[in-house]
């Protein structure tokens, strides 16, 4: 038996997160290889390579997998999957742009975001919103994964893996790529920082999040994130959004500024392993899930916050 | 420029669901249901697109049960031309639903199909990457800005650490994400001119295609409940806790 983990690859390196889904495809069992594509990807390859307990590292490097367009890195993990009993990416957003289309084309069902790998065909996966766990048993020869790297511990390093260079399997040129507009910023990425400060519509504003949020973010070192309402009112981009329909995120602390707490919310961070709720309203049903809650205006508590962490 | 907008019936989004006690599948008794959030906001994307100019016609579609006629009539009230009902009581997977609505692009022949980025029942978010799949075309996912351009079709879509834009060659598939545009409501006298316009229904297995569910649903269990902690009195007390009792400052 063997599983093919697809990286997730930014620039020229490895996404931690391909750490994490390496985790998923020893938990299924049997031989463990990366395919690393990408244009100019030769340290995220080496990179790969070092992941504790993976056989081998194939590489694919073409102009066609630069920007992760869907139709042409489809095509390539179809021509590799051939060899693997199953194929997983982490459930990002090339993940979830590019696997239901590799399923698709080898006629499989894909299993979304799984949480828990039960037995080599078995997987445990959230619904309606985290609200309910689904065990689905896949009757598929080939398994086509997505897996929720939060629910995972990274793999180790330490591994020393063949890089062997596969070629394109071409571009079948029916998209191509325009522009894109990052988001810059010196904080960590949301979904793996070991910290999260998120402020909900109670900010009132992007004004808001620079006055009272950032300080404390930059002196936790910890990521911003928003509600889905914030990101509605349009305080901050969609990019900062936590909840069933923006990121997962499980960090060590997780600090709800001014968010009420609805479901949809919930289902972003109830993983995390400490959360703090700073609401006015004691109602609030985020207080049902915070370690520690304090009924405070966040415009008087956030200075303070800040001033106390020195 | 014609366009197919499949719409799903789910439990609405206010809805706090609730698992069977014989772990089967979540209550669904009783309980309000409604057009997928997502494809509401694919519904008002193709009305734009028609308002705009850009396109003649709109096709609501929707597979699922008799009642699943309420979200095509939504649809029409808000502006689709006309529906299709592909009648089953069964749940059909994304891939089987994907090879159904595979069979109604053969039929319409229309230039883009726009899909709800997932439902929020199962969250699967995989039918539309799966129908671009099996028809060959290009897929713009999780858009947040959708514009026709000559011949190609540009969209901006929502990817991790920004905004990233693309052209996709027509016929394409769009998905929507939630920043693209607000439905709108649909007024009353619309509601009522939708009860005139044509809604065909067919059957499943009209279509000859094979839907039979790959996954088998072994259980499904409550989440692992989080116990409310206690309540600070004090910012100095919160940043006490959290270093003495929680360890993670």
């Amino acid at each position: 038996m063997a599983v093919l983990v697809v990286a997730d690859v930014h620039g020229n390196s490895i996404d931690d997160s391909t750490h994490k889904t390496v985790t998923a495809a020893q938990a299924i069992g049997g031989d463990v290889d990366i395919l690393v594509a990408g244009s100019g990807v030769g340290d995220a390859a080496a990179d790969a390579a070092k992941i504790a307990g993976v056989r081998k590292v194939l590489h694919a490097d073409n102009e066609a997998y630069a920007n992760r367009l869907a139709e042409p890195l489809a095509d390539l993990i179809v021509k590799v999957a051939g060899d693997y009993d199953a194929v997983l990416k982490t459930a990002a957003t090339t993940g979830k742009n590019v696997m239901p289309r590799v399923a698709a084309l080898l006629d499989v069902m894909q299993i979304s975001e799984i949480v828990a790998v039960e037995a080599p065909d078995t997987f445990v996966r959230p619904i309606y919103a985290g609200n309910a766990m689904q065990t689905v048993k896949s009757n598929d020869a080939k398994k086509v994964i997505t897996v929720r790297a939060t629910a995972f511990k990274a793999a180790g390093e330490g591994g020393s893996a063949a890089v062997e260079t596969i070629e394109a399997a071409g571009d079948p040129g029916l998209s191509a790529f325009v522009n894109e507009e990052l988001t810059k910023s010196d904080r960590p990425e949301l979904s793996g920082a070991k910290i999260v400060i998120s402020g909900g519509r109670a900010l009132g504003s992007y004004e808001n999040f620079e006055e009272y949020i950032f300080p404390v973010a930059d002196k936790l070192g910890a990521a911003v994130g928003a509600s889905r309402a914030a990101v509605d009112a349009g305080y901050v981009p969609n990019d900062y959004q936590v909840g069933q329909t923006g990121k997962v995120v499980a960090p060590e602390l997780y600090i709800a500024v001014g968010i009420s707490g609805a479901i949809q919310h919930l289902a972003g961070m109830k993983d995390s392993k400490v959360i703090v709720a700073i609401n006015k309203d004691e109602e609030a049903p985020i207080f049902q899930v915070a370690d520690y809650g304090l009924v405070a205006d966040l415009f008087k508590a956030l200075p303070e916050l800040n001033e106390a962490l020195g | 420029m014609k366009i197919l907008v499949p719409v799903k019936r789910v439990i609405d989004y206010n809805v706090k669901v609730r698992v069977k006690s014989d772990e089967k599948g979540v209550d669904l008794a009783n309980v309000k249901m409604s057009m997928n959030p997502f494809d509401e906001i694919a519904v008002e994307e193709a009305i734009r697109l028609k308002e705009a100019g850009t396109a003649e016609e709109i096709v609501a579609v929707s597979i699922g049960p008799d009642k699943a006629q309420d979200q095509i009539r939504q649809a029409l009230a808000m502006g689709a031309d006309r529906g299709l009902l592909i009648k089953t009581d069964d749940t059909i997977e994304p891939l089987g639903v994907a090879k159904l609505l595979q069979k109604v692009v053969d039929e319409e022949k229309p230039d883009l199909v726009i899909l709800g980025k997932q439902a929020i029942d199962d969250d699967s978010n995989q039918t539309g990457q799966m129908l671009a799949a099996l028809l060959g075309w290009p897929q713009g996912t999780f858009a947040s800005k959708v514009e026709k351009d000559d011949g190609k079709l540009n969209v901006t879509r929502e990817i991790d650490g920004g905004l990233q834009t693309i052209s996709l060659n027509l016929p394409a598939i769009v998905t929507t994400d939630l920043r693209l545009n607000e439905p709108r409501y649909a007024s009353l006298p619309n509601i009522m001119k939708a009860k005139k316009k044509p809604l065909d229904t067919k059957e499943i297995g009209d279509y000859g295609v094979d839907v039979t569910p790959r996954l088998e649903v072994v259980k499904v269990a409550e989440p692992a409940k989080r116990e409310a902690g206690v309540k600070v009195e004090s910012v100095s007390e919160l940043v006490e806790k959290l270093k003495n009792e929680a360890g993670v400052l």
